[in-house]
């Protein structure tokens, strides 16, 4: 008898299971155009500019409209690529988002047609390590599709995107484990509820910041988009891609934004709860965690409208110098302070 | 041996040196609160955008559009008596002028000739003005227009009938002082 990989907190019967993980799907496909909207016209307000607002009412049917240019397009494939390994580096890429997506929690458990049913994907024992593996099997995307291109600007995005993410992963993991310590669960869920008295943004300041940043890296976003970086590598590891293939790389990008704000709403700013310790009704939960999540996006376009981007060396000395150091100050400070409390 | 570079070398001359180290982390953590405060005003100040086809901004008295050709406005006669001064004015060689005789039974133009034929190319071109300088009687100026495009050539070659009629579309003119 193996020993299971990971113990599931809490499980309904099966068709509940495949009801809930349709809706998380749905859910999560469905803030991808609202997201990469927001980015739109909020980038445009910041640049005093409108953005997109020619597609419907105030440009609302733009992402509908790209979606439906890019999916009639052309499965372009260039003659040097690698022909199946191009084709599956997007699909990669997507089902690594989509499954990190599963874990993040919308609300405790409520009883919807008489069947207690946990709204979120799925609560394992291992939250962030589950999230962490996905997060690794996501580099397969971008650095396979950078390497079966055969372009250079591939070639070179994709080696950029392997040494950043690794040496940024590091340092995003550090910062949650000051959470699980403080917690002392690695269960998404229990983390939620640990919060009820204080959302770890407050003791855990430190962690979140650390966290915030390794967050940009991860997801490529400006400051850290060196992987795209479109001055220089015209497009990074998705440069030789077009039509669906491409439009699979931008959701899972964007979906990717969404799980890493999800995260840092579930681990730092009390999942489904409500400050000042209002008590509101089941229901309101999933709306509080999306309201959270989108709060989260909002400060990713303030930043991308900020910053200028960083050089490459300077962005990994400051992943292996700045962060990482900090990161492990803080874990150890953390679990002294727990220790010693205890 | 080195080379003497003698009395051209110039001093270089730097910033006050910033701090490093913890220092330094703090400040560039200040500086990048500074960066977000300032998009943050951007965010709140007005859009700059003229949305085109809607809105279009007023072109100043002087701006040189498309040409107009002029007529009396008592006699209802052409200006235009067809001396091909502005043909020959023209750097881009883009107007043709056929004068013919008028006569009393048809009566044209003001002065001895009239245009029989006015032709400007637009897609040749160059809004210098210098027609309307050579022009002795003012019957060519510069108008306001500015939105030519056409999906042929051909379409471009404005006619006498097309100079003298009144735009189709006109574009703002702003006003004095404005």
């Amino acid at each position: 008898m193996n020993a299971p990989l990971a113990v599931v907190g809490y499980y309904e019967p099966w068709w509940m299971m495949i009801i809930k993980s349709l809706v998380v799907f749905a859910i999560g496909l469905q803030l991808v155009p609202i997201v990469l909207m927001m980015e739109r016209k909020i980038l445009g307000r910041f640049q005093n500019r409108y953005g997109p607002n020619r597609v419907g009412p105030f440009g609302a049917m733009t992402p509908l409209a790209d979606i439906i240019k890019l999916l009639s397009k052309e499965e372009f494939h260039p003659r040097t690529s690698i022909g199946w390994l191009f084709t599956l580096a997007p699909i990669l890429s997507i089902v690594s988002a989509i499954a990190a997506l599963a874990l993040v929690p919308f609300g405790n458990v409520q009883d919807i047609f008489g069947t207690p049913t946990g709204l979120y994907g799925i609560d394992v024992s291992i939250g962030p390590l589950y999230v962490f593996a996905f997060g690794a099997i996501a580099f397969y995307g971008v650095m396979l599709g950078g390497w079966s291109s055969g372009s250079k600007y591939s070639f070179l995005g994709s080696m950029r995107a392997a040494a950043q993410l690794i040496s940024y992963e590091v340092a995003q993991g550090m910062a949650l484990v000051g959470v699980v310590i403080t917690a002392q669960t690695l269960s998404l869920t229990e983390i939620v509820e640990a919060q009820a008295g204080m959302w770890y943004v407050v003791p855990q300041f430190v962690g979140f910041l650390i966290f915030m940043v390794a967050s940009f890296a991860e997801t490529n976003r400006p400051p850290f988009d060196l992987v795209e970086a479109d001055a220089e590598l015209v497009g990074g590891y998705m440069t030789e891609y077009g039509g669906g293939r491409f439009a699979l790389y931008y959701f899972a990008e964007y979906l990717n934004v969404i799980v890493v704000s999800g995260l840092a709403t579930t681990m730092f700013l009390g999942g489904w709860m409500l400050p000042f310790g209002i008590d509101a009704p089941g229901w309101v939960d999933p709306f509080v965690v999306i309201a959270k999540i989108l709060i989260f996006v909002v400060f990713f376009i303030w930043v991308r409208a900020t910053l200028p981007r960083l050089r490459y060396d300077q962005l990994m000395s400051f992943g292996w110098k700045v962060l990482l150091p900090l990161s492990t100050l803080n874990v150890l400070a953390t679990a002294i302070i727990v220790v010693v409390t205890d | 041996m080195t080379w003497n570079p003698g009395a051209d070398v110039v001093e270089v001359t730097r910033g006050p040196q910033q701090a490093g180290g913890a220092g330094g982390f703090y400040r560039a953590f200040g500086e990048t609160l500074r960066g977000l405060k300032t998009t943050l005003g951007e965010l709140a100040s007005p859009v700059t955008t003229v949305q085109y086809p809607e809105e279009k901004i007023p072109v100043y008295p002087r701006f040189r559009g498309r040409h107009r050709l002029h007529v009396f406005e008592d006699s209802g006669l052409e200006k235009c008596v067809g001396c091909s001064l502005c043909a020959a004015a023209c750097p881009a060689d883009c107007i043709r002028v056929v004068a013919a005789e008028n006569t009393p039974e048809n009566r044209v133009s003001a002065g001895e000739r009239y245009a029989a034929v006015y032709e400007i190319n637009m897609s040749r071109c160059i809004f210098c003005g210098y027609c309307e300088i050579a022009c002795p009687f003012d019957a060519i100026t510069m108008g306001n227009d500015y939105e030519l495009s056409d999906y042929n050539r051909s379409d471009l070659i404005f006619t006498k009938e097309m100079l003298l009629a009144e735009p189709l579309e006109r574009a703002p003119l702003r006003a004095m002082g404005e």
